[in-house]
């Protein structure tokens, strides 16, 4: 541990609470000043997490820097203790930065119904729950966190969400509610059975490991409940298609970037060092369970009508690949489930991004009335079309290096594993997560087949540019009778990419290259963090 | 890598073959020129993309020039490699950079050639299309994946590539993506592709498993000494094949490339014939010693393995769809799938080298084919492929395109003296002499059945009576006349290339043609085909066994890794059972086509139509074995839709429904507990944090969010109890 710069994670952290703060006497119809001061706390938040990327010891990832402790809740040994080593760093950032992206892109697009001051609060309130989790490193302050997350997420879905965003954000809060207990019943015991002494997660790896295997793989079950629903895994999962499709365009990016991660990053963080006794024999479970996940997820994706629903499914998918990485328990499959975390952040944010300015546009996002997207919005058709590659797993894009090695390590998954018998399962999984690989494929270019190529449905013809060249004049605008909802005026929404939606969505789309191209800058930061914790595995 | 002994052979080697990284790294970042600044220049970009193209050339020579210096110097030359760290996870060091040996040399020449041409040409041939840049700027991203490919140290680097030109395929298939066809096609491809490409992923784990390093340099050398458990390798070997039946359309999973004639013509002679779909071929050439130990080839009294039979089938069956097809591009289509097939067949026999140098031949001749193809489209036949519609009779109008195609096409039939003799029939002969008798035999029914049909589609596009498009351009005054005539008529045709391809030409400017040959294509077009025409004779004098000359086995033999039967002594004596079939199977075919397509009445005519046994063959053929029925209606259709339907309703019905259920459960005997247990200070709460929930949300109903918090509570409570169980039972 690097006691250096102590201050540096909490300000960090509890930035965005200043903003909330000073918002608070921003008042309601105020909208601009509000969004602004919101942006600049972002800004300043990211600031900070440059400064702490400028100032991370990369020789030393495997430690945990910047580490501060203090008397928290005496009674129950609580610390407040942070820190942050190879594996949190890269999430850590990515969920400032994403926050920050999400407030600019939401400069011209806060959903209905309105109140920009409340809707920024949120945000800023949920980067402190989501920077806070990666870098605790307290048990009991995590579990604040994890729970800080959930509760502006609730109202966002609940307040700014779809039609039925009721039975939504309830769903998503108990079912995440559920889990978290379980969760939290697992701590204690921890708690309890390493001699009452504190809730400090370095001190638990430490101890841990001398925890009876019986009560050990009782306690794996209940983290695995609470992380296993966060998420989400089969058979937990089926709160994310409801949320993800009610959410508002910037909690579904959110959702996806960030809040996904909190529990496959529970899982490398909590469950596997401190209870590796326990993990190695859950991870066969894990294992089948993310396999069933990828191709459980894919065919999902395929029978879905609705695009933003689609993208939700393959969520499961893309998740399955990440868990069968943990699963492995070899540094070869860990470093490739903490990229895919980072990989499907970027990706799958995107693909939402794109969804809810195609829902902004054309006012639905059924993949039938959708067509054409190419003729009348070229833009936006390629940015759709270079997240489905990404998604799939191009090479060269980030996606593959969260898929790939994850394949490679299922096929010789740890010694430990081997040495239970359970190679040939494992070798089994590879091949069924490969054939996910061919069924992401289908689902994500038959939606782009279907959304992008071709001509314009007659209900959105004549509408858009790039149009005109193309000589079809009879397509015109005489084509209204088709009865939708939206009168003839909603044509002259369809436009092409906006300044704020390049602003917002720039980085991400080269974050998506430059991750792709040259791997090394996430693998060389999380490696020596993953090494130290698969050694335990005997990995190699 | 050990640094040291790339050093060394570096040393020893020579700037290009050090520097031979630059070929893909070129025509990689011309593509995001292309992009970027494409279409403000002049000539939309593709100046920028044939610039970069000639450069790769120029470094491709050099390094092939230096590599040959290399190979006379030594008797087994190493690789050259020059590699720099890419990631490394633990001990597992991945590195990107180029391995020059003479397998890699031959194709990095070979791409950057070809390529160059073909880029030529479709300035010509896609002038005034809609999305010019973007084609040129996939055309030249295909290139560098396919030269990153060819030079990979490692396997990682491979699929690197083997994936930018599963991408750029995607691209360049539904290039004119507004008709559904096409996208289709590109679709069909890129699944088909992927679905191959399963092997590929879990044969690279495989790998990696039994030798501990993806590095192909390592990967060979230990698999030529193999001694750990064979069943393993060999099933890494056909996992690996898998990929390349995918992508080299071998069967069963050739059905996409002829699909992939949707494509503008240029797209079809440089990736669908010369180029991408040799990766799969490349890839067992690439990794033989995993391929031959694995698959157990020249094993004494082993006389069938995998690679081999796989080839042979797909021969035979390409062949013979070659038959039944109008479109002529189709043909070809067929007839590359075929050739694919003996390039796999002579791997499977253990003649590395006649198919490595088939690799070379066929992609000259087959492009100049494809472009013969579209030469005569743009210029001839009103942008039709049909032969049997828009064609005949074009021999005295094109002769440039004539001269060509008849050229390519004795070399693709394997007369002697031309370049396809050389190659193929070496493989036919080591067949033979590696005791593969099947394969023999099957190589001389192919080379009847590739006379047989390559005659009839000479026969329909050039000579007899002019129809459709070509009557007109035969017959009429105006050259490009763009007025309505017949070819129109069959917009609704089900192949419908002549409308797809008519996309490109909305103006309809032409080039200058040649001087020496006013009426047929501009020079653009018949430039790189005379050129490739050219080559299509010469290039087979570089490994003539007849005339002693080895030049080319000298220079990739060492790229084996293997120790495979020396190939047998040419002898005439032995090319006589090929060169009588070939003559058979010409003079067969032409007095058929005279009989059928002839002007005559006759009995021959519309045979199948009368003869229902014949009738039945033809139908067979037609629809193609019916696997696409079999892939398309069955599987496909299944898990596009009562597959996932079925899942969607499970989840939607099953596993939600235990969660509503439970929810539902939850709320009732929370209402219970709310009504008669705990009233005061569960109230307390939830009135506390309902009105929280009001100030942050109009919409939101306060019950609703009181609800929420009376379930938080309750759940802790539960949560609390739990955890005191679980202390209790551990303690």
């Amino acid at each position: 541990m690097i006691q250096d710069q102590q201050w540096l994670l909490s300000v960090g952290v509890f930035l965005p609470l200043v903003g909330v703060l000073i918002m608070l006497f921003i008042p309601k119809k105020d909208e601009a000043t509000a969004k602004g001061v919101a942006i600049i706390t972002a800004a300043a938040t990211l600031a900070v997490g440059i400064y702490t990327l400028v100032q991370f010891d990369y020789d030393q990832s495997e430690k945990l820097q910047f580490f501060t402790t203090n008397h928290w809740i005496k009674p129950i040994n609580a610390t407040y203790t942070v820190g942050l080593d190879g594996i949190s760093l890269p999430l850590y950032i990515l969920s400032m930065i994403i926050t920050l992206l999400v407030m600019i892109y939401s400069w011209d697009h806060v959903p209905n119904p309105g109140n920009a001051k409340a809707f920024f609060i949120l945000m800023l309130v949920l980067q402190t729950g989501m920077a806070g989790t990666f870098a605790a490193q307290d048990l009991i302050l995590f579990f604040v966190f994890f729970e800080v997350v959930l509760l502006p997420m609730y109202f966002m879905i609940g307040v700014w969400g779809g039609e039925n965003r009721q039975y939504a954000s309830l769903k998503f809060f108990l079912y995440t509610m559920f889990g978290s207990a379980l969760m939290l019943v697992a701590f204690i015991a921890l708690y309890i059975n390493t001699g009452s002494v504190s809730f400090s997660i370095p001190y638990l790896i430490e101890h841990g490991s001398s925890i009876a295997k019986n009560t050990a793989i009782w306690i794996f079950a209940g983290m695995f409940i609470g992380f296993a629903v966060k998420v989400p895994m089969f058979p937990f999962h089926t709160w994310l298609p409801d949320a993800h499709t009610q959410a508002p365009t910037q909690g579904s990016v959110i959702l996806a970037a960030i809040l996904l991660k909190l529990g496959t990053y529970g899982f490398v963080r909590i469950a596997l060092p401190i209870l590796p006794q326990a993990a190695e024999k859950w991870a066969p479970a894990i294992g089948v369970l993310a396999v069933i996940g990828i191709i459980y997820g894919s065919l999902g994706c395929l029978a879905q009508t609705d695009m933003k629903r689609l993208i939700a499914f393959s969520s499961v998918a893309h998740m399955g690949f990440v868990m069968l990485g943990i699963s492995t328990l070899t540094p070869l499959g860990i470093n490739a489930a903490l990229f895919g975390m980072v990989a499907h952040g970027l990706i799958t944010g995107m693909l939402f991004f794109v969804a809810g300015s195609v829902k902004e546009r054309y006012h639905t996002l059924e993949i039938k009335r959708l067509s054409g997207m190419l003729l009348q919005m070229p833009r936006m058709g390629w940015i759709l079309g270079f997240c489905a590659m990404a998604s799939l797993g191009l090479p060269g894009l980030a996606g593959f290096w969260g898929e790939f090695p994850a394949i490679l390590a299922s096929w010789s998954p740890s010694e430990i594993l081997v040495a239970n018998g359970h190679q040939t399962l494992f070798r089994v999984l590879t091949i069924i997560a490969a054939l996910g690989t061919v069924l992401a494929a289908a689902y994500l270019l038959w939606l782009y087949q279907r959304t992008a190529f071709g001509e314009p449905t007659a209900e959105f013809a004549g509408a858009g540019h790039g149009h005109d060249d193309h000589g079809h004049g009879d397509h015109g605008h005489g084509d209204h009778g088709h009865g939708d909802d939206h009168g003839d005026d909603h044509h002259s929404d369809i436009h092409d990419v906006s300044t704020f939606e390049w602003i917002a969505w720039t980085p991400l789309l080269i974050a998506i290259v430059v991750f792709g191209v040259v791997p090394s800058l996430m693998f060389k930061v999380m490696d020596p963090a993953v090494q130290q914790l698969a050694s335990v595995f005997g990995g190699k | 890598m050990l640094a040291e002994e790339t050093e060394a052979a570096v040393h020893a080697a020579g700037w290009f073959l050090e520097h031979a990284w630059l070929i893909p790294v070129i025509p990689a970042v011309a593509f995001f020129l292309i992009i970027g600044f494409g279409k403000r220049l002049p000539r939309g970009g593709s100046e920028i993309g044939i610039a970069s193209m000639v450069a790769s050339l120029v470094i491709a020579t050099g390094t092939a020039y230096q590599w040959i210096d290399l190979t006379r110097h030594t008797e087994h030359a190493h690789a050259v490699t020059k590699s720099w760290t890419w990631f490394k996870i633990g001990e597992l060091d991945i590195s990107i950079g180029s391995r020059i040996d003479g397998l890699s040399m031959m194709l990095l020449f070979l791409v950057a050639f070809i390529s160059s041409l073909v880029q030529l040409y479709s300035t010509e041939y896609v002038r005034g299309d809609r999305r010019f840049t973007h084609f040129f700027a996939a055309l030249t991203l295909f290139s560098a994946g396919m030269l990153t490919m060819v030079l990979a140290p490692n396997m990682v680097q491979l699929i690197l590539g083997w994936e930018i030109m599963g991408l750029c395929s995607f691209m360049l298939i539904g290039h004119w993506w507004e008709e559904r066809a096409n996208s289709e096609a590109a679709l069909k491809a890129f699944w088909t592709v992927r679905v191959g490409d399963m092997g590929l992923l879990v044969g690279t784990a495989m790998l990696l498993s039994i030798f501990g390093t993806l590095d192909i340099t390592e990967i060979n050398e230990k698999a030529a000494e193999f001694a750990g458990d064979h069943k393993l390798l060999m099933w890494s070997a056909v996992a690996l094949f898998i990929a390349c039946i995918g992508k080299s359309g071998q069967f069963p999973l050739h059905t996409w490339l002829p699909d992939a004639m949707a494509g503008p013509t240029p797209v079809s002679s440089l990736l669908h014939s010369s180029t991408m779909v040799v990766a799969g071929v490349f890839l067992v050439a690439r990794l033989y010693p995993v391929f031959h130990t694995g698959l157990d080839i020249n094993v004494a009294g082993n006389h069938f393995n995998l690679i081999a039979v796989i080839g042979g089938i797909t021969i035979l069956i390409a062949a013979a769809l070659a038959f039944v097809q109008n479109d002529i591009k189709k043909v070809l289509a067929y007839s590359t799938v075929s050739q694919l097939g003996y390039m796999m067949m002579g791997l499977g026999v253990g003649a590395w080298v006649p198919a490595v140098f088939h690799i070379f031949t066929h992609a000259f001749f087959k492009c100049a084919l494809f472009l013969s193809a579209g030469s005569i489209a743009h210029t001839g036949s009103h942008h039709s492929f049909d032969m049997k519609k828009d064609m005949g009779g074009l021999r005295k109008k094109m002769p440039i395109t004539f001269g060509v195609w008849i050229v390519s096409t004795l070399a693709l039939c394997g007369v002697p003296f031309f370049s396809g003799f050389f190659s193929k029939d070496e493989i036919i002969d080591s067949a033979h002499g590696n005791h593969y008798t099947v394969f023999y035999i099957i190589g001389l029914i192919g080379a009847f059945m590739t006379t047989a049909y390559m005659t009839r589609a000479t026969y329909l596009t050039f000579f007899g009576e002019a129809r459709g498009g070509a009557a007109h351009f035969v017959h009429g005054h105006d050259d490009h006349a763009h007025d309505d005539h017949a070819a129109d008529a069959h917009v609704a045709d089900a192949h419908g290339h002549d409308v797809h391809d008519d996309h490109g030409h909305a103006e309809p400017t032409h080039g200058k043609p040649l001087g020496f040959a006013p009426t047929d294509s501009p020079w653009q077009i018949t430039v790189p085909l005379l050129i490739l025409g050219v080559l299509a004779v010469v290039s087979g004098y570089i490994n003539a066994a007849p005339f002693h000359l080895e030049y080319f086995h000298e220079w990739v033999h060492s790229s084996i890794g293997v120790e495979v039967p020396e190939a047998p002594v040419f002898e005439w004596i032995n090319a006589v059972p090929s060169i009588v079939l070939v003559a058979l199977g010409f003079i067969v075919s032409l007095a058929l086509c005279k009989a059928v397509f002839g002007e005559k009445k006759n009995a021959l005519q519309g045979l199948t139509q009368r003869s229902s046994i014949l009738g039945a063959g033809h139908r067979f053929l037609v629809n193609k074995y019916y696997l696409d029925a079999l892939y398309e209606k069955v599987i496909v259709r299944s898990i596009a839709h009562p597959i996932s339907k079925a899942v969607y309703w499970t989840n939607q019905n099953v596993l939600d429904g235990i969660v509503n259920a439970v929810g539902k459960g939850g709320k009732r005997s929370g209402e219970l507990v709310y009504k008669y247990l705990d009233q005061g200070l569960v109230d307390g709460a939830v009135n506390g944090s309902g009105a929280t929930a009001r100030g942050a949300g109009t919409a939101l109903q306060p019950v609703q969010s009181g609800k929420v918090n009376l379930y938080g509570a309750l759940l802790f409570g539960a949560a609390a109890v739990g955890a005191l169980v679980l202390v209790l039972v551990n303690s």
